[in-house]
This record gives structure tokens, sequence and C-alpha cells, in this order.
């Protein structure tokens, strides 16, 4: 196996500080990228069969209950990137979502689950780059960052130029968060330097804010291909590898999140760097969210728990999670007009 | 723990599955249990009970009858009375009751997964998610034979009353695995479940009455070793035993010579195998549902790590961060790796032979979380750096504990792999579809998965090669188990032989006499002469000479033995061309007709029009395995999952055949025949009285490009030989027709390597009836099926 030169190892950092609720998801050391190895893509074995054994037995193996369920979607909470990204947004849609991202649990709710006076919010308001500057605004002083989506989301198929030019864009506009999509081309034709290229150079213009690469998965459609573009995207500098936009047919699943997962593990092992992951679309109930957290402690552990390593991309998901957080409260279903909307 | 303190530490926290409806059901029977005798629990008749525990508190659970001669006798009594009209109840009525049952199962399946985990001690998830619903599934599928039984199995038979011992780590599961079959094909059932966990089976007798089954077709008694000691002795006519080896071979022994049929599922010490090319994280995932499923209480546990070198380190690194994510717990816990182990003799066993491996030199890893206090636990185990010589490499541990150590090619792997006495099943984990489906048939076991493991179902059979146990579970090959020929069934006692006659005096006086032609023994493709250089007189029925025949000796048996072992190409030979061999040994013993014609004359005494008879019979019978060579396959299962099973005929190896006196060269041709058929190689004992038609088969086998080795014949003393070749740890397996003496020897004696044996205990087989003697019925003891699982998908 090649060894990275550009191996280092964030041990000061590897001490995860309890987070505080939602807060500055930007303290770990950044991937610098490395140069770009095909032994470390070319050696990527991933068998789906085995891949699905592992998602398939994982819920008879992990459960929370009671208490500690509570607490694990309050987790997941202050992970979610709570997103709009449709063809009818306007800037008054894209504040009432910035409202829910500050305040995404009823106050009363909170007190009970002894939550009183806690600072609790999402983790990233993400929206298309034509609301960064209304989001911005919306959240100042709220200690959530703004995700825009990029690079001619959700094909990708803009020039590469223009694609530049949306990420400068939307950094001028106060974006601490790019989630690019890449161009699947490459992975299907198995260009992995063309991909390698485009990512450093949307790494580039990034600047200080972070790089989220959207792979679209359901558009690589093998595990394989999956786990060879999150290679090269973290080779590239990518600060997260995601699984999709929400508009392809098939979006975040357990069985590619698995495969991005343990190439995360070992891009860590190797270079020292904590790469996070985001999967994206799907994930609408609270049961399917706990899923995820439970693959990212046992693939990951623990400090991928957090929203600086962990991201949920999802629209309907709180609603869900608060109903929840109600029953447990008060023991009875609840029903969704209960909560105010996002 | 508050809300806020899980926020920060985000720990699991408690997840108790509730065990009021269990523990409300053992309370119904105030914790004590009788013996389930057609269809009600029956109070043991010497009043004995055993007190079985909660491996994870080890305090007592219920109390159980042991069982007693007359429980025992009871027992296949009333499976006895039930069994004709359980037959004649037909495949259909059969199956609408296993389907009852397998609703059954459905419709109480909490209460059976949580009754089970607490009983046994393995966790709720595989008792919820693996045992209860294969149990069903079982039934189902059985369901199925029963109803196709007629037209499937139409040349069969019940066998009668089945006694069956099941072990303790799949206490429901190998019930379900034993009955199904048993009860489908229309015979009827005693059962004794494992002392440690007898509750289960008594709940699913207690409910298979609810569901309709009628009295006395499943007998439930329970007990320790001593009640299945007697239930192996008891008037059953099949023992179906899963459990150790040690025991296996005990029943083996003591049910040698009774003419009752015998399937065993036995130990393994099974190899997974991860090539470099494999996708090692996904092989991880697979050790922890090899070894630490079930605590690693599982035959077929995948327990040697086979690692090939150049990812041996990486592959420890990786799996010791995995198993610092095992979680040890209650059973009930529902967010728990492994449970308990069964009792505290086993965590006794499990930790001595750990700290033998350790004391031998092995690196010792275990997982570091916390375990609970009370109860049998014993952390996920891996000892690194073991070499073949350790005898953590050898025991079999049943507990959870992987053995490790490295090979550098494939072929060191499938070396390494097969060095054991064992045969049960294997993983094999590559990317690289050439070379996994080239290793999988070199295995030898008779489950082999390729890159998983521990994967289950009906359709397709279970069981082992080797010291592993003999018969299958699951599958037609499994139906089979349960079934016996029709044409076998009438079956009369051979009529005794009449004396040896007198020699007579043989001088032709000054005639010009024929030129002396010494038998020797055939071994290695070589006429030899016997190793003691004695020979023995062979006289017609009335006392001529008709020549002499070596007297072979156990250093001859020895020999033919290597030569056969030597000749392992031919079980790897084409089907085609060894189908073009048996035809070339017809088309030469026909070119040579007359001059056999004479010599079963003479040997035998029958007129030349009968002796002509038996020779044509012979040569149809090489066509006809001729035919068969290339046609008796396998087949290819679909188990519920995105793949396939290959049921492979793999030939047995090396295979001892005693051949009666009747036809001489009839019955040796019929037995011989579907043998190299199907690849193996073989030791034959011709005919003791009349050798010479077998003697001068050797000169058709020399011109029939057999290769050398393939076919090996000792002439002598019969007894003496099977006695030899049946005591041979390297012989697979050994037919004997023609004696109940020598039948019950061969199975006797088979012991030391278990090897399969198919005797005839001294019941004439007619070689001239095609439906008796030829095709299938003894092909099917001409081969072992191997299944191999491919999952796919990319």
């Amino acid at each position: 196996m090649t060894q990275s030169v550009f191996i280092q190892n964030p041990i000061a950092l590897t001490a995860l500080p309890a987070s505080p609720a939602g807060g500055d998801p930007h303290q770990l050391a950044r991937n610098s990228g490395r140069a770009l190895d095909m032994d470390w893509v070319d050696e990527i074995r991933i068998n789906l069969s085995a891949a699905e054994r592992r998602v398939a037995s994982l819920p008879g193996r992990r459960t929370v209950k009671k208490d500690a369920q509570a607490a694990w979607l309050l987790k997941a909470i202050t992970c979610i990137d709570l997103t709009t990204l449709n063809g009818d947004d306007t800037t008054e849609r894209v504040k009432r979502l910035c409202a829910k991202a500050k305040a995404p649990v009823r106050g009363d709710l909170l007190e009970r689950l002894g939550f009183a006076g806690r600072e609790l919010h999402t983790g990233a308001v993400c929206v298309y780059h034509r609301f960064v500057g209304t989001a911005v605004e919306a959240l100042a002083g709220s200690g959530i960052p703004v995700a825009a989506v990029s690079t001619g989301f959700p094909a990708g198929l803009i020039p590469h130029e223009l694609k530049l030019k949306e990420i400068e864009a939307s950094v001028r506009d106060g974006a601490k968060e790019i989630d690019i999509v890449i161009t699947r081309e490459h992975v299907l034709t198995g260009d992995w330097r063309a991909l390698y290229a485009e990512v450093q150079d949307f790494r580039a213009v990034c600047d200080n804010a972070h790089l989220k690469t959207i792979l679209a998965t359901g558009d690589l459609k093998t595990l394989r291909n999956v786990a060879k573009a999150s290679m090269v995207c973290m080779m590239a500098g990518a600060d997260f590898i995601k699984t999709s936009t929400g508009k392809e047919g098939v979006n975040a699943t357990l069985p590619v999140t698995l495969a991005m997962l343990r190439m995360i593990r070992v891009y860590q092992e190797r270079t020292g760097f904590k790469i996070g992951f985001k999967p994206a679309g799907g994930i609408s109930t609270a049961k399917d969210v706990l899923n995820y957290q439970f693959l990212m402690k046992e693939e990951l552990g623990r400090d991928w728990l957090e929203p600086d390593l962990f991201r949920i991309g999802a629209s309907s998901l709180l609603a869900d999670i608060e109903r929840q957080l109600e029953h447990h409260v008060t023991g009875h279903y609840s029903a969704f007009n209960r909560h105010p909307v996002g | 723990m508050s809300v806020a303190n899980y926020f920060e530490t985000m720990e699991y926290g408690p997840a108790p599955e509730a065990d009021g409806e269990a523990r409300a059901w053992l309370a119904r029977h105030g914790a004590t249990f009788g013996h389930f005798i057609a269809g009600k629990f029956t109070a043991p008749h010497a009043g004995k009970h055993l007190t079985t525990i909660e491996p994870a508190t080890g305090k007592a659970l219920a109390r159980i009858a042991q069982g007693a001669a007359a429980d025992v006798e009871a027992a296949v009594n009333a499976a006895r009375s039930a069994q004709v009209a359980w037959a004649k109840l037909g495949g259909h009525g059969r199956a609408r009751h296993l389907y009852a049952l397998a609703r059954m199962l459905q419709r109480h399946a909490r209460l059976f997964a949580v009754l089970e985990a607490i009983d046994n001690g393995k966790p709720i998830r595989e008792t919820r998610d693996l045992d209860v619903p294969l149990a069903a599934r079982h039934f189902y599928y059985h369901a199925g034979w029963a109803q196709l039984q007629e037209r499937e199995f139409a040349d069969q038979v019940p066998i009668g009353v089945i006694g069956q011992i099941i072990p303790w780590n799949f206490p429901l599961l190998m019930l379900a695995w034993k009955i199904a079959p048993a009860l489908a094909a229309g015979n009827t059932v005693a059962l004794k479940p494992a002392e440690f966990t007898s509750l289960t089976a008594l709940l699913f007798a207690e409910l298979s009455v609810e569901a309709g089954l009628p009295p006395g077709v499943l007998n439930v008694v329970t007990g320790d070793g001593a009640t299945g000691a007697l239930l192996v002795e008891s008037p059953v006519d099949k023992i179906a035993f899963t459990g150790s080896t040690e025991v296996g071979r005990l029943i083996r022994q003591t049910t040698a010579g009774t003419g009752k049929s015998l399937t065993l599922e036995l130990g393994g010490k099974s190899p997974f195998i991860v090539f470099d090319d494999a996708d090692i994280d996904g092989a991880v995932e697979g050790v922890v549902d090899a070894i630490w499923f079930n605590q690693g209480q599982v035959c077929c546990a995948g327990s040697r790590l086979l690692l090939q070198e150049g990812i041996a380190e990486t592959f420890r690194r990786r799996l010791v961060r995995r198993m610092s994510t095992l979680r040890v717990g209650m059973p009930l816990d529902k967010a728990i790796d492994m449970g308990a182990v069964v009792a505290p003799v086993q965590l006794e066993r499990i930790k001595t032979l750990v700290e033998t491996g350790v004391k031998e030199g092995a690196e010792k890893y275990q997982t570091p979380g916390a375990m609970p206090a009370e109860g049998c636990f014993y952390p996920p185990t891996l000892l690194w750096n073991v070499h073949p010589s350790s005898t953590v490499a050898t025991e079999e541990i049943f507990g959870p504990v992987l053995v490790a150590m490295t090979f550098r090619t494939p072929d060191e792997a499938v070396m390494l792999a097969n060095n054991t006495r064992y045969g049960l099943a294997a993983s094999v984990w590559s990317e690289t579809i050439g070379l996994a489906l080239d290793i999988a048939p070199k295995l030898l076991a008779g489950v082999v998965w390729v890159n998983a493991t521990n994967l289950f179902d009906a359709s397709v059979g279970f069981g082992g090669y080797r010291e592993s146990g003999f018969g299958r579970e699951g599958g037609r090959e499994g139906m089979v188990e349960y079934l016996k020929p029709k044409a076998w069934s009438g079956r009369k006692a051979r009529p005794k032989a009449s004396p040896l006659p007198i020699a007579s005096g043989a001088s032709a006086g000054f005639d010009v006499p024929p030129i002396d032609r010494t038998a020797k023994l055939f071994i290695g493709g070589k006429q030899v002469r016997p190793d003691g250089n004695y020979s023995r007189a062979v006289l017609s029925p009335k006392g001529r000479r008709l020549g002499e025949a070596g007297e072979g000796n156990r250093k001859d048996i020895r020999n033919a033995v290597a030569a056969a072992r030597a000749t392992e190409s031919w079980a790897r030979a084409t089907a085609h061309n060894r189908a073009q061999i048996l035809y070339y040994l017809a088309e030469n013993l026909s070119a040579r007709s007359d001059e056999f014609v004479r010599r079963i004359a003479d040997m035998t005494g029958v007129s030349s029009a009968k002796a002509r008879t038996e020779v044509d019979a012979s040569i149809e019978r090489l066509f006809s395995y001729g035919a068969w060579a290339d046609k008796f396959e396998g087949s290819v299962h679909t188990p519920p999952l995105r793949g396939v099973a290959l049921a492979m005929h793999e030939p047995i190896g090396v295979v001892g055949v005693a051949c009666p006196d009747e036809a001489p060269l009839l019955a040796f041709i019929s037995l011989v025949a579907p043998l190299v058929a199907m690849g193996n190689r073989v030791v034959a004992v011709p005919s003791e009285r009349h050798p010479l038609a077998a003697t001068d088969f050797y000169q058709v086998l020399e011109t029939s490009d057999v290769p050398a080795g393939v076919v090996n014949i000792v002439t002598g003393d019969r007894g003496e030989l099977v006695k030899v070749l049946a005591e041979h740890d390297d012989v697979d397996a050994l037919w004997v027709f023609g004696s109940q003496d020598a039948s019950a020897a061969a199975e006797r004696l088979s012991i030391g390597n278990l090897k399969r044996t198919l005797v005839d205990h001294g019941l004439a087989l007619d070689w001239y009836d095609k439906a008796a003697s030829e095709g299938p019925i003894l092909m099917r003891h001409a081969v072992q099926v191997k299944n191999i699982w491919i999952p796919y998908g990319d």
C-alpha cells in the first residue's frame, strides 16, 4: 500500500469536546487533500451482498429506547441541513425555514426533556445560491451556517468555469458550506483524474467555506463506483462526502452509506483526516435517521454523531422527530399540526 | 441517565424485550414439565426431574422430566401406534398439518423467540430474526414436499418411527430441521431435546396439538445423555442426531448391525478463507456473523480464519477495531451482539482452551466492553498467530473464539482449509469470480459460502463431509434421508451358503495341460502378488480346482487404498471422460463375453445360458453407468436471496466395496460401476467363493483406459479384509453386501473416521432387478452433496 506523504495526525483535535448543542461545526482540522494515488482507488473492493447483510442486521443489533431515543433524536436535529431546493422557493419561504432552523422544537417540549435554556438548532440551512444572502441575514447571530448547493445543481452539467463562479458567488454572499455535484460522467467512464481535478478546483475556490461533494449515488449505481468516487473526492480535498442531491431516482440508502463510511475510515487511517458524511434524500422518519446514526457510530465512532462530521439533508424529517419527541414526553401519539412548520 | 446525559454520551441505553408472556407460560405449568407423549404432558415414570437454568443469570428456570426407559418406551410406542395412520393420511393430508405447524410458529413467533432467548442465552435478535423465521420456513418448505411426495418420491416409502436427538445451540431450529422432513415423509417421531434447552420443544409440542397434529405423531422425551442413549437403543427405525462428534461415534457404534438408518450432523472447525482481492471490510463483517453469531456455539462456525499473507496485518487491524464495537449483554437486550454461553461447563471449556492457545503462543485480542457480572458470559476473542499444530487450531472450541493463520497461495489455502478431520462448512472471500469458484469445489465441506457465511435455507441441504457426519437436512436430499426405497423393502435374508465343496484331484493325466494362469491382485493399475504370498484354491461347486486366488492381507489393502488415494485426478476427470471409459469397459467385456460365461458357469455351476444372462446384464449395467456418468447431476437451488446455491454431486473419495457371492460378476459390476461413474476410486473385495470373474476383469480394466488406481481388486478372506477397510481412516466410505456379520462389523468399525457405510444387513438383492440395483438408488450413496452458496450483485 502506498503511504501518503500528507499523513498528519491531528491528535489534539480528536478528543472532541462535548459539542454545544448545535454549536460551531467547523472546529476540526480541515482535510488538506493529497495527491491522487490511483492505488488507493484501484484496490477498492466492495461486495454488495455483504454490505446489504451488514445493514440489514444492524437495526436488530442496535436500538435506543425512551430517554436515550429522545436524546439521539435531539442530536439528529442538530445534524439536519434543513433544506429547501425547489423551483418555487421564494425569499419568504427561505426565511420561514430559517426561523424553524433556529427553533426546531417547541419550547415546552424542550423544557420537559430537560433542555430548557439550552441552545438547540439544526446543523445548517441549505438553499440555492439565489437565497444565500436571505438565509445569512435571517440566521445572523444564530451560529447556524448557510449551505449553498452549487456547480449547476442537481445535474452538474454547466460549464466548469461557471461552476467555479457560482461557488465564488455563494462564498461571497456568506455561504459557509458549498454542496457541489460531481460530473457523473467522470465516474461512469472511470476518468478518476478528471474527477480529482474538478473537485480540486472546487475546493480551491471554496476558500474557507467547507466543501461537500455530492456523488449522486443513484446515478453511479454500483457500490464500487460510489466507493471509488468517495476516495477520489477526499483525496481532492472534500470536507464532506454526500450521497445525493435528492433529485435522483434513488437517494440515500444504508448500503451506499456503508460503502462511503468505510472509505472515510480508510482515508482517516491513512491521512489522519476526519471526513464528514451527509446522506440526503429519503430520510423522512425518526426511525430512518436512527439507523443512519447507528451506522455512523458503529462504523466510524462517537465523533461522527456530531454536526461537524455528520449532516442529514432532509426537509420532512424534522416534523416526524418532533412528533416522536412529543410522544416521548406525553405518552400520546402526536400529530403534525401540533408543531410549527418550517 | 437523563436525556441530557445521553445527548452528551450518545450511549445506547437499555432496550429490554418484555418477557411477561414467556414467564406466564412457565408459571402456567408450575415451571415443571413432564414428557410430551401421545398428545399430552405425561409425568416421568420414575418421577425424576432436572433443573434447567437461565444462562444469563444462573438462576433456575424450570424443572424438566428426566426420561427413563419406560418413558422412552412409551414415546416410541405412541409414535409406532400413530405411524401407519399418519402415513395413510397421504401427502396432501400431511401437507395441511405441516402448513398448520408453520402458521402456528408464526402466530406465536414472539413467545418462541423470547422463551428461546431466556432458556439458551442467545440474543433475542437471533431468535426473533433467524431461529423462529427459519423454523417456520422449514415447515412451509416441507409441507410442500408432503404435498408432492406421491409424485416426486413415488418409489420411496417412509422409514417408520424416527428417534431424533437435538443439541442446545439452536433448540427450536434443530427441532424444525429434524421433525419437518420426518413428518412430511410419513414418519412419526420421538424427539429428545438437549437437557439445557428443552423448553421450546415442549412449547412446540403443546401448541402442535392445538394446531391439530394427531396425538403420537410427535412425542418429546426430555432428559440428559442417558435418556438419549435409551432412545438410541429403543426399537426405532432410524436415529437422526445433531451434536458432538464424540457422541456421534457412540451412536454409530450402538446402532451398528441393527438395521437402523442413521444420520449424524456433528462438529466442525470450519475455515474462513480471505484472499487478498476480497472486500476486506465485508469479510471482517463476515467474521462477526461466522464466529460471534450465537456466541460461536455453531457447528458450522467459521472458526479458523485463513488470511492471505499480504493482507493479514490490515485484516487484523480492522478486525480488532470491529471487535471493539461489539456489545455483549443480556439476551433480551435488543441492542447487543452477543448473549450468554449456554452453561457453566461450556464457559469453563472455552476458558481452558483459550488459555491453552495463549500458552502455545497465540496473541489474544478480546472485546473490551463491559459484560453482565452474573451468568455465563465470555467476550468475543481472536487468537492471532496460531499455527496448524496448535491445539486451538484443531479442537472445536464451540465458543466465540476465532483462530487466525496465514497462507501464501490458493493451493496452500485449500491445503490448510482441508487440514482437519472435519468437513462441515467453509467460507471463501474473493472478488474474483474465477478464483472463488475454483476454490469452492476443492474444499472438503458440505456447505461452502462464497463471500458470505452462515446462510441457511430449507431448500438447501446442510450436512458434513468426513467426521462432521453424514446425511443432509433440507432440500430434496434431506427428504430422502427419511424415506427408503420401495425396491429394497421386500428383501429377504440370503439363504445360508452351502458348505464349501471338497477339492477333488485335478490331474488330467498325460494330456497337454492348459498354460497355468495365476490370478493376482490388482493394485494401482498393476497385477501384483499378494504381500503374504499365499494363495487359496478356487473350486467349482463339485470341488474341481478352477485356479487359485491371491490371499490378500492388511498390507495389500493399505497399498490399494494408497493407490486409490493417489488417483484424485479421477474425481476431476470430466464426466464425459468417465462415461467414455465405462462404455469402453462394456465394449471390451463384450468382446470377451464367452470367456466370462465359461468362468461363471464353472465357478457357480449355473448353466451357460444363465451365465450368459449374467454377462449380458453386466455389459448392460456398464452401459447404464456410462449413460449416468454425465447425467446424475446436481441442481441449482433458489433460496430467498439474490443469488443461487449450487448443489453439486461430488464423489465421496476412496470407497471400499465388499461383494457378495451370488452373481459374482454382475454384483461386482453393479457395485463398482456407480462409484467409478461418479468419480470415486474403489478398493473392491470380490466374492470370496467366486473371485475369478473379478480377477479376470482386471484385464478388461487394463485394456479400457481406466487410469491406474481407480479400481483396485484385493481377493482373500472377505471378513478380514472388510475389517481392515472399515478401520482404515483414509477410506471415506464402505459398501458391504453379502452378510449380516460383515455389515455389522463394517458399521461398528467405521467410527474411526466416521466413514459412510452402505450395507445390506445380509438381505439379498436381486441384481437383475434394475429398480433395486441400478441407477440413483445406488448412485446417491456414491456422491455427497456440496452446496455452494453464491450471493451476487455489484
